[in-house]
């Protein structure tokens, strides 16, 4: 079997936690398979790429960061280049931003299929099959690839990020990149300061419509900062302007799965549902008992949030 | 300013989900077909974009006969052409961008726009991919876009933020929400959309790259264990998120 390779994005000198559950994801098909897994990392520090040793990768290439600056279509070329060096069957990204947008260039230049956003690999003789949700995660599909290489990303949060040990092999590579590698270019970053992202949240506390204005979504703040969560928002509170985009929820926002996702006044429309029902436990406050989210969710309290939320944040708090 | 706008076809997002005989695809019955919510934004910047700048806008969507009707949606809103290319349902993603990148080769387009994703198979790789076989940049998860002398500046969404993205035309944008507020056809524009003419081809055929096995509805049995908010049962909650589910 030809090796895996996974490419392991760095942000703020370190690898992201989601490239170590991708990372984990490789180790365990290059087991399978009978393969080796390689990582490939934009660094020139060591220290930084030394980390992924820890999650069972043979190998960790690192390549330096670009002078001309950050560019997705670079990451595909120097991920696409180094796929061929190494003679990989199976590339690897984190579903996440740089992921989705990088991924498919690396298939084309690859002649690869790929397949976006999975919840499970499987490696199936010399063959690899993929879950992913449709259908905005009202269905599962499981699909395989039928070119001999082969591209996905992992939806973030799904795969564990597993200590598997090695004394990996470090090595550096050049890879020469042209012009039209950053016929896009990153200008800017623009962060929310101190904000955590839902995509990026093992506990949600999502607020709907019942809350009734922008203010008292500080009631839905206090739970999240007391549980350590991040908070969301249903589309209904989006569309009201009371909170920003980055924070819906749902089909035409963002898909999670937390390990506890809290649904604070809102109804559960099977938009919302298909947004979250990969969380691991739902928690819903609704003063209605009939509420549709009632039927989708572990714990359920019937009652009024303005009375609860406060109770509940003292009692996690406390 | 020549625009080419992808239009997919999908399930209205109300729609329940249910996994017809062959156990690998729906069960069309019963549903309804709209232009993909993501679409929309892209449809609405092409025309704002016509508006500022003129230009011609097409449409283009890779289906079978009936996804005619999203062209007719697309006409309705002011596009000037619509292109289908007719062929068997999409199958995956690399069917569709050879489709549209061998129509891109023949016009030309300063701009080609797109969604994000389409929310059938949510594939998620058609602007990349076609911006590789275009040898053209592309910029996804759009929010805001400016475009002044053929450089574009994008706003994109990620992790914990934006971040700016630079590009020369020819490029790819694909449209998150919060790009525009995407215009209703009015009535009489729903009816000329009807007369106006869809510029049909014949499909190029590709091996599929991708295949599904099956599809199957989730079914997480969830605990369900719903009870009034008094405080002992809050106390109760607290209790069970600790011990039993322990996420907290
Ligand atoms: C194309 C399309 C895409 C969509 N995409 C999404 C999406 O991505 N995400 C999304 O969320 N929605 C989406 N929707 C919208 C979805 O259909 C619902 O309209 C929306 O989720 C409703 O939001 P809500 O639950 O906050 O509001 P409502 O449905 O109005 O529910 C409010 C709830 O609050 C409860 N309530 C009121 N007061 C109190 C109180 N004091 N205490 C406790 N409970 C109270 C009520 O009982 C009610 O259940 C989409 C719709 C369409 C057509
Ligand atoms: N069959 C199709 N015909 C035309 N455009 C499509 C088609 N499928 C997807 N697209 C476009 O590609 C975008 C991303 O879709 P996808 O990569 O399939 O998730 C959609 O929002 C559409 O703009």
């Amino acid at each position: 079997m030809k090796n895996i390779l996974v490419y392991l994005e760095i942000d703020n000198n370190k690898i992201k936690r989601v490239s170590l559950e991708a990372a984990t994801a490789a180790y365990n098909l290059a087991k399978s398979l009978g393969a080796k897994a390689i990582g490939v990392a934009i660094t020139a520090q060591k220290e930084i790429a030394a980390k992924a040793k820890e999650y069972g990768l043979d190998e960790i290439i690192m390549v330096n960061p670009p002078a001309e600056g950050n560019s997705s279509l670079a990451v595909a070329r120097i991920v696409a280049e180094t796929a061929k060096k190494e003679s990989a069957g199976c590339v690897l990204f984190s579903a996440n931003a740089t992921g989705l947008e990088t991924a498919p260039r690396v298939a084309v230049k690859l002649e690869a299929g790929y397949v976006a956003d999975c919840i499970a690999l499987q490696a199936e003789g010399e063959d690899i099959t993929a879950k992913k949700p449709v259908y905005g995660g009202k269905a599962i599909a499981k699909v395989k690839v039928n070119t001999p290489v082969k591209v996905f990303s992992l939806r973030p949060n799904v795969f564990t990020a597993a200590v598997n040990p090695k004394e990996s092999e470090i090595k550096e590579a050049q890879i020469s990149l042209a012009a039209e590698d950053f016929a896009a270019k990153v200008n800017k970053v623009m962060k929310n300061e101190g904000k955590l992202d839902v995509l990026e949240a093992d506990i949600i506390v999502s607020g709907g419509r019942g809350l009734k204005e922008a203010a008292n979504y500080n009631l839905i703040e206090n739970l999240a900062k007391a549980m350590g969560g991040a908070v969301g928002a249903s589309r209904a509170v989006v569309d009201a302007g009371w909170r920003p985009h980055s924070e819906q929820v749902g089909q035409t926002g963002k898909t999670v799965s937390p390990s506890l996702y809290v649904a604070c006044a809102i109804s559960g429309a099977i938009q919302h549902l298909a947004g979250m029902n990969g969380s691991k436990y739902i928690l819903a406050i609704n003063k209605d008992k009939d509420a549709p989210i009632f039927k989708n969710c572990d714990y359920g309290l019937v009652g009024d949030v303005f009375e609860i939320l406060p109770k509940l944040t003292e009692k996690v708090g406390g | 300013m020549n625009i080419l706008v992808c239009v997919a076809r999908v399930p209205d997002t109300a729609s329940r989900i249910l996994v017809a005989g062959d156990g690998k695809s729906i069960e069309k019955q019963g549903i309804k077909f709209i232009v993909n919510p993501y679409d929309e934004f892209a449809l609405e910047e092409a025309l704002r974009l016509r508006e500022k700048n003129g230009g011609t806008v097409t449409a283009i969507t890779v289906g079978e006969d009936i996804s005619t009707d999203v062209l007719r949606t697309s006409l309705a809103m002011g596009v000037d052409k619509a292109i289908l290319i007719k062929g068997e349902e999409p199958r995956d993603s690399y069917y569709v961008a050879k489709n549209i990148a061998n129509v891109a080769k023949e016009i030309n387009p300063d701009l080609i726009l797109l969604g994000k994703q389409s929310v059938d198979f949510d594939s998620l790789q058609l602007p990349s991919m076609l911006g590789e076989l275009l040898g053209m940049p592309s910029v996804s998860v759009v929010s805001a876009l400016e475009i002044k002398d053929n450089q574009i500046t994008a706003e994109r969404d990620i992790e914990g933020g934006k971040e700016q993205v630079t590009a020369k035309l020819p490029a790819i944008i694909s449209a998150q929400k919060g790009l525009n507020d995407p215009r209703y056809p009015k009535l009489p524009d729903i009816m000329k959309a009807k007369a106006k003419p869809i510029d049909t081809r014949e499909a190029e055929k590709t091996e599929p790259m991708i295949s599904v096995i099956s599809l199957e509805i989730p079914s997480r049995n969830r605990l369900g264990k719903v009870m009034e908010a008094t405080d002992a049962n809050i106390d109760e909650i607290v209790r069970l998120l600790h011990v039993e589910a322990k996420v907290i």
